[in-house]
């Protein structure tokens, strides 16, 4: 029998569980997600640092997960270089092999990354409260807790976030004509290996690296806001630098936190949903053409399109909740969305997204 | 939503006919979601289907029904009559479709000015033409299997060309892969390809993508572009096997992300560029070692997996097709499960579904079990879980086939006799019914996973979940003592308290005390399209062991739970469904919360909008227990058929309360000995019987009674296992063959087998003990055919007034001594010949709604469904008014002889058909013509061939054979026959049987068309006899023959008869259009 494991909620319930991963306390958020495959990416995807994970769909690890040596590059099989989630819970555990991409079971990597997870766990009640209640505190331990008085948790909102996850160092990809400043507030790889097949160069900065300050003498035709985890407003000196680029009105695309930042820099609002969305089933519509597309969203914030001033014009809505899902300036090229266009997991519907980017890059590269 | 498309006043709406395999309920069940899209919109709906028990066939659904034939030539006279405004082709299966097209080509849309709704023909025919859809496809870039086409017989050998073996031979236009094979050699290639090109102008011959995976999506697109795949599904079966044989999963479990959503995003391209508007399911192949592709096929329409994709997801595809066909978009639609989400979404599954399919090769003598790219399978089943096993576990005991799971009696059997040193694992793991069976015993018994890879290609998560079963199965027989822990971890597998108990030497029903004495209850789920992100409105529920909490709280107040039918199986169909679906909006009109449980993916009663609360469950005695614990209410047992009319005495026994008449009197009926000994009681006559569990005693027992005898078991369902001597020698020969049949344990039935008399089916519905309502439907041939298989005559055309009413007259004392409350049927044999009075005879009663129930409601217009769930509800029954209905209703059986390799197209006291159609006439000649035609024969062009054995067959033949040479027919007949012809002053044109080894030959001039039909009467008498096994064996090449190149087949005098006297009295002209109400007023 697999070592016993708990998830204790801030709302007192507690979830007895078997451990099939690293057997470590951890405290962090739970959150949970619809998605029905994409493991391996929804794990290394930034966006879910300092997340305890619930997986809705009830058999996760069915098809194993690749080999790391190589896949964990940006020409690899995941978005980051390590599981960014702090712990995960699912119905059931599969210790899957046979696809002939696997490499080994989702439990030997998680123990290889020193993940805690639980399996057993009545995943769509757990879901269920999390919908009524809202997200909640959660910690994973491995002793049975008597009571929950010893218990502390940990709110990853209060902090920034993203210097856990946003790249040290600047990082050149590709060697095009389009030179993209690509802000790092804990990217997905996909983002990259989408930009690096246009004529790009795709330059990776840390996200409090100022563009305009003297000694950096960085050259760029666009900027890109990469997903992140967290509370967008604890994010100053990428909201600074946004605003001066909008200042400078130089094409500039966020995706997910990325748009969160935009309406931040643009003098929007932004709030924390009850329970955000983490699926790949996101439906939005294109408020100028009508078009729907699915998505595939991971975030607990959300813009408020009203709080912008009336330069600004709604893009995407959410056809589920109404939440607003993009933003367009009226006559200059700043836009961003809240879904991930470059999926990974999920629908590929709204990668078109990439190519308007690049055409509006391109237009500045031509004007310049 | 306002109406998109206001124009539209009046659409009509194709069904797909009689069920048959290949196409089946689940176009009822898309029909009707049609139906009430449409109406919703206040569109005046016109439904064309001969299909008379299905429930879009049913006033509550559409405006006005026509049961006719879906053919051009009946379509095109009611458009001419109707005018409508437009025409939905897609809702029912390939029937509608090829009958749309053909329309199309000839201009009369047009001509009519019909709008064709929906996918446009353009883009169907894109889909139907092999060719013109590689080209679309690889014209998009995108790949599709290696192939060639052949059009020619002689070309197959030289045709191949560049292709190596094995390779799989498709036939275009084809319902569920008729004609199709694969071929590993030149000479394989002949045989199928030539088959193949007899049925359809064209095959391909392509590579055979061997142990790919099959995986399909589902894909919903409206007329602005908008475009979503609703559900994948993944066969458990590699590619070669039919989707429709295979065990198939939703969502897919095997494929990785880049795997899913690339195969997603081809399926939205292809299906842009084609394009929908409405619905489509998409295949691919998919290989396992690199994730390479090929596409195979795309049906625009919804399909057999678009019923099974709508109830696995709970999105309702068919419903939202059509309004997509009305010209809404999809985000104008709601979800119709949350009330407050969009249409326009991909369903989130957090649950497991599994569907398995149905096959009764017992039923259908000398067929093949071994399955494959042809669809043979009569029907399925699905089941939700929340891990494979569990949803796994729980379909195998849905299919009713008395499997507790997947670990089979084999295993259990070996193990209890302590003999599992002599366990050997099964060498052929060739795809038959058994396959998933044998697998897990070799797994038990420790064959090794890639061993069974490698020799069936089923991918090895798949085989782990079997091992994860047997597995456990392993612990439990070792601790021997059942524990909290073993159960439960046992329950989440899937296994049964009844399969426990045979483990742990316990009753199923102390396992149960156990369970429920440790807490280990199953929990309500409900499924939700969004897998928890929102609430749910509506009541679609499964029960799962994986949970902690039910999703829904107990509800009080009036509420009643009807059991469904289970799977489609010969003798049990939609009939039961329209029973079941009738009870439960009965029952909801008079106040009731209803509850329904089913486990059949291709029925309305299944769509979650029908009660209030669906259980999508199966059907066994543990399941039905355990929605009583939580919903503590009354059950209506009575509707759904054979599945829950025999658990009703088990329910009772258990404290569930049942309405309607009581589970003794359900049990005095079932059971023949109590039965036989109530109507000798009653001085009530029936065909003399024993049941003897001995060899001697029952051949002394026929010979007493004398030959012909009918041999059968009790309790039986469609006379399965039943057969007819006609000879001492030959119950000898049949008792050596299925002597297991033959013991204490299991006695046989022996009975005389009357020939030559009529045949009645009473239906009825009776209040404690009165009848209240009756229908007396006779059957054209004699008694010997397999009710079932009948053909039935409303009002009874030829009985006498003295047996009408000695008929009536023995019911209501059976009625009264059963004190039946509810629905019943009485089956009589009637002998009127040779006596002043009639000689009536019962042969049994079942006191639950028959096969026959919707015919005579909808020839009657008076719902015997209604009636009897009134009864059942209410203690005072208003006054039931029968309306006025001129002319006769015709119901004939529909047989998939053609699916059926090898199988003698003969009709016998077993049953064989898997649907049924009806009409109406003027008089039972015009009903009956419709009828035939309605199966989708064609109306005989003027030609015969003749083969009657026997001289009681050619004389009784003799008038008929001589109107057709009177009306003109140029007339075949084989030797005997011809001769006799000759003497009478027929001229008829001698042919070989094949046997003689002449030319020209019976099969030669039938597949050659030259025959517009067929008689061929065998002498069932001499059958016995050793030389005519070889006339026998020439019988059946001609019928094989008919059916195969779907001339109309005639096997018995009286059916023969009747249709010649209607092609005499009818052409197609004098065939009137009239619609349901013209008729019943």
């Amino acid at each position: 029998m697999a070592k016993k494991g708990y998830l204790i909620l801030e709302n007192g319930d507690v979830l007895e569980g078997e451990s099939f991963g690293d057997e470590k306390e951890i405290k962090g958020e739970v959150v949970f997600n619809t998605g029905m495959v994409g493991y391996p990416e929804s794990f290394t995807d930034p966006s879910y640092f300092g997340q305890i994970l619930v997986m809705t769909y009830p058999l996760i690890g069915n098809y194993g997960v690749p080999s790391s040596s190589k896949n964990r590059k940006i020409d690899g099989l995941f978005e980051s270089g390590k599981i960014q989630i702090r712990g995960l819970v699912v119905e059931s555990n599969i210790d899957g092999t046979s696809h002939w991409q696997s490499g080994k079971t989702l439990s030997t990597w998680l123990k290889e990354e020193g993940v805690p997870a639980l399996s057993g766990i009545d995943t769509r009640t757990l879901t269920k409260t999390l919908r009524e209640k809202g997200v909640m505190r959660g910690i994973v331990t491995f002793e049975k807790p008597r009571n929950l008085s010893g218990f502390t948790f940990y709110d990853i909102n209060k902090d920034n976030l993203i210097p856990f996850v946003s790249c040290k160092k600047i990082a050149r990809y590709g060697n095009g004509s389009i030179k993209i400043l690509f802000i790092d507030c804990g990217l997905k790889y996909n983002q990259i290996r989408i930009l690096t097949k246009y004529d790009t160069t795709v330059i990776q900065v840390p996200w409090d690296y100022n563009p305009f300050q003297s000694d950096n003498n960085i050259k760029f035709d666009a900027v890109f806001i990469s997903n992140g985890p967290g509370d967008a407003r604890t994010m100053r000196e990428t909201i600074e630098t946004v605003k001066e680029v909008l200042r400078r009105k130089i094409p500039t695309f966020g995706i997910c936190l990325g748009h969160q930042v935009l309406t931040l820099a643009a003098g929007g609002e932004i709030y924390k949903l009850k329970y955000g969305h983490r699926s790949q089933n996101q439906p939005v519509k294109n408020e100028l053409t009508d078009k729907c597309y699915i998505t595939s969203q991971n975030h607990g914030y959300a813009s408020i399109p009203s709080t912008l001033s009336k330069d600004w014009k709604i893009w995407f809505t959410n056809l589920n909740d109404g939440t607003n899902e993009g933003i367009h300036h009226k006559t200059l090229p700043f836009f961003s969305v809240q879904f991930h266009p470059e999926a990974s997991p999920g629908p590929t519907d709204t990668e078109w997204l990439f190519d308007y980017f690049i055409k509006r890059s391109e237009d500045r590269v031509k004007k310049h | 939503m306002v109406s998109k498309n206001s124009k539209l006043k009046k659409v009509i709406l194709l069904g797909s006919g009689a069920l048959k395999i290949g196409e089946a309920g689940e176009f009822d069940y898309s029909g009707s979601q049609a139906a009430k899209a449409l109406r919703e919109e206040g569109i005046k709906t016109i439904i064309i289907n001969p299909n008379i028990a299905t429930i879009q066939t049913s006033s509550d659904f559409a405006d006005k029904i026509y049961f006719l034939p879906v053919t051009p030539y009946f379509v095109q006279k009611v458009i001419e009559k109707e005018k409508p405004d437009g025409i939905l082709l897609g809702f029912g299966g390939q029937t509608a479709l090829n009958c749309g097209l053909t329309l199309a080509k000839k201009g009369v849309f047009k001509k009519y000015h019909v709008k064709i709704l929906g996918t446009p023909v353009s883009a169907i025919e894109k889909t139907e033409d092999r060719l013109l859809f590689r080209k679309c496809i690889m014209d998009l870039g995108f790949k599709v299997p290696k192939s060639v086409v052949c059009r020619d017989t002689n070309k197959l050998k030289t045709v191949i060309g560049g292709l190596s073996f094995p390779v799989i031979v498709r036939a275009g236009f084809s319902l569920g892969g008729l004609g199709s094979g694969v071929a590993r050699n030149i000479e394989e290639l002949i045989k199928i390809g030539s088959k193949a090109l007899a049925l359809t102008p064209q095959i391909l011959i392509e590579e055979y993508l061997e142990h790919w995976k099959e995986i399909e999506y589902e894909v919903v697109r409206d007329a602005y572009d908008n475009t979503i795949t609703v559900c994948n599904m993944e066969n458990f079966d590699p590619m070669g096997i039919h989707t429709g044989e295979s065990i198939v999963v939703a969502p897919s479990q095997t494929l990785n992300n880049k795997e899913y959503h690339s195969l997603r995003k081809i399926a939205i391209e292809v299906v842009k560029s084609l394009p929908v508007v409405g619905e489509c399911n998409i295949q691919f192949g998919l290989s396992p070692k690199n994730g390479d592709y090929r596409i195979i096929e795309v049906n625009a329409r919804l399909s057999r997996s678009s019923a099974l994709a709508s109830k696995a997801t709970g999105y309702p595809l068919a419903y939202i097709a059509a309004k997509l066909a009305l010209g809404y978009s999809l985000s104008e639609i709601q979800n119709q499960v949350t009330g407050a989400t969009s249409a326009f979404f991909e369903p989130a599954l957090d649950y497991v579904v599994v569907k398995i399919p149905r096959w009764d090769f017992l039923k259908f003598k000398d067929a093949e079990e071994l399955i494959g790219s042809e669809m043979q399978s009569v029907g399925e089943v699905m089941s939700i879980g929340r891990t494979f096993e569990e949803a796994f576990q729980k379909a195998i005991r849905s299919l009713d086939i008395k499997y507790e799971g997947i670990i089979s009696d084999s295993v259990m059997a070996l193990l209890e006799g302590g003999r599992e040193a002599e366990c050997n694992i099964f060498p052929d793991l060739s795809p038959t019914p058994s396959r998933p069976y044998k697998i897990a015993h070799n797994i038990f018994f420790g064959q090794n996973i890639d061993d069974i890879y490698k020799q069936t290609g089923i991918d090895k998560w798949f085989l782990e979940r079997i091992k994860n079963i047997a597995d456990h199965l392993k612990s439990m027989l070792e601790k021997k003592v059942e524990t909290p822990y073993l159960i439960l971890k046992a329950k989440k597998l899937g296994y049964s308290d009844k399969q426990l108990g045979m483990i742990f030497k316990k009753t199923e029903h102390d396992m149960r005390l156990f369970r429920k004495k440790n807490g280990i209850i199953p929990k309500v789920c409900q499924i939700d399209t969004l897998a928890g992100e929102f609430p749910a409105k509506t009541n679609y529920l499964y029960m799962s062991y994986h949970r902690q909490q039910d999703d829904i709280s107990q509800s009080t107040g009036k509420k009643v739970a009807v059991l469904g039918g289970g799977s489609y199986q010969i003798g049990s169909s939609v009939e039961f469904d329209w029973c079941a679906v009738n009870s439960v909006i009965t029952a909801r009109k008079l106040g009731y919360q209803t509850i329904m449980i089913n486990c059949n993916p291709e029925t309305v009663s299944t769509d979650y909008d029908i009660s209030d609360k669906l259980y999508f469950e199966e059907l066994t005695l543990e399941r039905v227990l355990d929605i009583s614990d939580f919903e503590k209410c009354p059950f209506i047992v009575s509707v759904g058929g054979q599945i829950p009319n025999t658990l009703a005495p088990k329910l009772v026994d258990s404290g569930v309360k049942i309405l309607g008449t009581s589970a003794k009197s359900i049990d005095m009926a079932e059971d023949r000995q109590k039965f036989s000994a109530l109507l000798d009681k009653l001085k009530i006559l029936q065909p003399q019987w024993r049941r003897l569990s001995n060899r001697n005693e029952a051949l002394n027992f026929a010979q007493k009674i004398g030959y012909p005898v009918l041999v059968r078991p009790s309790y039986v369902l469609s006379g399965r296992a039943m057969f007819v001597a006609y000879s001492s020698q030959q119950f000898s020969d049949y008792l050596s063959q299925t002597g297991v049949l033959l013991n204490p344990e299991y006695p046989m039935v022996i009975s005389k087998f009357i020939r030559g008399a009529k045949e009645v089916d009473f239906d009825a519905v009776a209040q404690k003990g009165k009848v209240k309502v009756f229908a007396i439907s006779e059957h054209i041939e004699h008694a010997g055919v397999h009710s079932g298989d009948a053909s039935l005559v409303l009002p009874n055309f030829s009985l006498s007034t003295e047996s009408v009413r000695e008929i009536k007259k023995i019911s209501q004392k059976i009625c009264k001594a059963l004190n039946i409350d509810g629905p019943f049927n009485i089956q009589y044999i009637i002998n009127e010949t040779g006596c002043r009075m009639p000689e009536i005879l019962v042969i049994e009663a079942n006191l639950r709604s028959s096969r026959s129930f919707p015919f005579v409601s909808k020839v009657m217009g008076l719902n015997f469904i209604t009636v009897a769930t009134s009864i059942m509800l209410l203690k005072n029954v208003p006054k039931v008014r029968e309306k006025h209905s001129r002319g006769y209703g015709v119901k004939v059986p529909h047989f998939s002889f053609t699916r059926l390799r090898h199988v003698d197209p003969v009709l016998r006291v077993e049953m064989a058909s898997t649907g049924e159609v009806a009409s109406f006439g003027k008089d039972i000649y015009e009903a009956y013509l419709k009828s035939l035609l309605s199966t989708g024969l064609e109306f005989p062009k003027k030609s015969a061939l003749v083969s009657l054995g026997g001289e009681e067959g050619k004389e009784r033949l003799l008038s008929t054979v001589k109107t057709l040479h009177f009306m003109g027919f140029k007339l075949y007949a084989t030797q005997n026959t011809s001769s006799f012809l000759k003497e009478n002053g027929i001229p008829a044109k001698f042919v070989y049987k094949v046997h003689e080894k002449g030319f020209p030959n019976v099969v030669d001039i039938i597949n050659s068309r030259k025959v517009g039909m067929v008689i061929n009467l065998s002498d069932r008498s001499d059958l016995a006899i050793k030389h005519q096994i070889k006339e026998e064996t020439d019988g059946f090449l001609i019928r094989r023959a008919a059916v195969d190149v779907n001339i109309p087949l005639f096997t018995k005098a009286t059916i023969a008869n009747i249709f010649v006297e209607a092609l005499f009295r009818y052409n197609l002209d004098k065939l009137q259009i009239k619609s349901w109400d013209e008729y019943v007023k």
